[in-house]
């Protein structure tokens, strides 16, 4: 279980006075759960996902995964205890091939096939890709997709995806819906996924409305996504 | 030759055992093994050090190794070796040099290596520099390479040159010439120093032929307290195409200096210059922590692919 304790991140604006972008924020995230964190831009739901896993470090409060307290360990341990992360902008490197950050992912050296099978999970064709630089030269979506390959590389109890969505063109959408419903029903981890996108929402089990820094609403899905659909302008979560 | 000397050949050359075709070891000074093939042809110089190695025309996937060993502290050893490259050949050219320091005296080798590329030949140039020291011993190893290549028309000419440890002081100086018409060189310089080590880099490329093209990139990594020097000199003197870039991380207190020049003298010579030099990015190595690596290993994978 992935619990956030009050968490709260202040950084310094132009002014130099503190700006609150987590206002005490508390979550319990249960096992085995497909969560989604939604809401207005600005309102820090990027900001929590890189809390959770290490990036950032609150300014108050604490968090804990699987009753460890975790808030003071580093990216590093924090990846080997089970939790992934998928970059909302994946990081590009001069030299590094595809086949590297995959084996890198699984943690082994990685077969040609094993590699093909993870690649061909996101609809990318690993021959094409298996020897490619992991450079300027992969279009936004191509990434994306590489990028959540890793993710299944890893295989761990927990994976945070940074709006998966985000430069992926309409038929690469349709094939990654497939792959985190696959996900969602594989059951042996859990997902947050941050994202604005109806398709995604309706595949979790629940929703968390990120606004201004606070957690306006957090339930079953049903509970919220009708609400959500109402359209923005009428919708309590984001007034 | 003993375990030192096996062990430096494998590392600059891939040599292991006897090579295959034409070869040269040059071992402490002296020759260290020498095979001629039907089509390639080793002879020393008469008038100074060196070689002339002499391919046929129409030479085709044949390769020579021409390796440079030096396990004594205190040796300074000056070669020049001529090529011979006929027309329409087709062959690799293996010339690391490495240097196994025992003492506390400076160990040196320069080579001019001198590349006559014939008409519609291809040669595909390899060279590795390498250095190493015996645990106490403090000797410099330093090494000078000048490489002066000559390319006619429709020939091909491919660079493949690394320096990565163990050389304390280099001035790796490259000048070639594009004559003739086609005339294409290709360059991948791969550079990394450490300690206090200090490295140059120059490369001063004419193109002279019609249509001629030049595609040389350098990636360089300079650690700890070490420095570099990069200096390029592209001149498009007729119709032609070169692109250049310089690409250069610098770690702890290294300082790397670059300074790219293109040169047109022609309306249709189209020159491209991109440098750029900057530590490691932060997003690369958080990138590389969230899928478990210490910040230590990141960086060793980022440097890894970087130089492969």
């Amino acid at each position: 279980m992935l619990e956030l304790k009050n968490v709260s991140l202040s950084v310094k604006d132009e002014n130099d006075k503190d700006k609150e972008i987590l206002k005490n924020v508390s979550l319990k995230i249960e096992d085995e759960k497909f969560i989604a964190i939604t809401g207005p831009n600005g309102g820090g739901k990027s900001t929590m996902a890189k809390l959770i896993v290490g990036i950032y470090q609150p300014t108050e409060g604490q968090i804990f995964w699987d009753g460890q307290d975790i808030t003071n360990m580093s990216v590093t341990d924090r990846a080997k205890a089970g939790i992934s992360f998928a970059f909302q902008q994946p990081v590009r490197f001069k030299g590094i091939k595809v086949k590297d950050l995959i084996s890198l992912a699984a943690g082994k050296d990685t077969t040609i096939a094993q590699a093909c099978a993870y690649l061909s999970e996101v609809g990318l064709c690993a021959r094409d890709y298996i020897e490619r630089e992991v450079d300027g030269s992969l279009s936004g979506g191509e990434l994306k997709r590489i990028e959540i390959a890793q993710l299944i590389a890893r295989n761990t109890k927990l994976s945070v995806l940074d709006e998966p969505e985000a430069g992926i063109d309409l038929w690469s959408f349709s094939n990654l819906i497939k792959v985190f419903e696959k996900m969602r029903e594989d059951r042996a981890r859990s997902i947050i996924i941050i994202s604005h996108q109806e398709r995604i929402l309706d595949i979790a089990d629940e929703i968390v409305v990120l606004k201004d820094g606070e957690i306006v609403a957090y339930d079953k899905k049903d509970a919220i996504l009708p609400e959500l659909l109402r359209g923005t302008e009428s919708c309590k979560f984001y007034q | 030759m003993d375990k030192i000397q096996q062990d430096l050949l494998a590392t600059v050359a891939d040599i292991h055992g006897v090579p295959e075709g034409a070869y040269n070891i040059r071992s402490n000074g002296g020759l260290g093994g020498r095979n001629t093939t039907a089509n390639i042809d080793i002879v020393t110089k008469e008038d100074k050090p060196g070689i002339d190695i002499i391919i046929k025309p129409g030479t085709k996937n044949e390769s020579v190794h021409i390796p440079v060993i030096i396990s004594e502290s205190g040796l300074t050893d000056m070669v020049y070796n001529d090529f011979f490259i006929g027309e329409d050949a087709d062959v690799t050219i293996v010339a690391g040099c490495g240097i196994h320091n025992c003492g506390d005296q400076k160990s040196q080798h320069d080579g001019i290596h001198t590349f006559y590329v014939g008409k519609n030949a291809r040669v595909k140039y390899i060279e590795k520099h390498y250095g190493e020291n015996d645990p106490d011993a403090v000797g410099e190893n330093v090494m000078n390479p000048t490489t002066v290549v000559e390319i006619e028309e429709g020939g091909y000419m491919e660079m493949e040159t690394t320096q990565i440890k163990g050389i304390d002081n280099t001035v790796r100086d490259t000048k070639a010439i594009l004559k003739g018409e086609g005339a294409k060189l290709v360059v991948r310089d791969k550079l990394m120093t450490h300690g206090k080590q200090h490295a140059d880099a120059i490369f001063d490329v004419e193109m002279n032929g019609l249509d001629s093209t030049c595609d040389l990139i350098s990636r360089a990594v300079a650690k700890d307290d070490s420095t570099q020097t990069f200096k390029a000199n592209i001149i498009g003197n007729a119709k032609c195409a070169s692109h250049t870039e310089c690409d250069a991380i610098i770690m702890d207190n290294a300082k790397i200096s670059a300074s790219p020049e293109i040169v047109a003298n022609d309306l249709d010579a189209a020159l491209i210059h991109e440098a750029a030099i900057g530590r490691i990015a932060g997003e690369q190595l958080i990138k590389l922590m969230t899928l478990g690596l210490t910040e230590a290993e990141a960086e060793q994978e980022i440097i890894a692919g970087f130089l492969k």
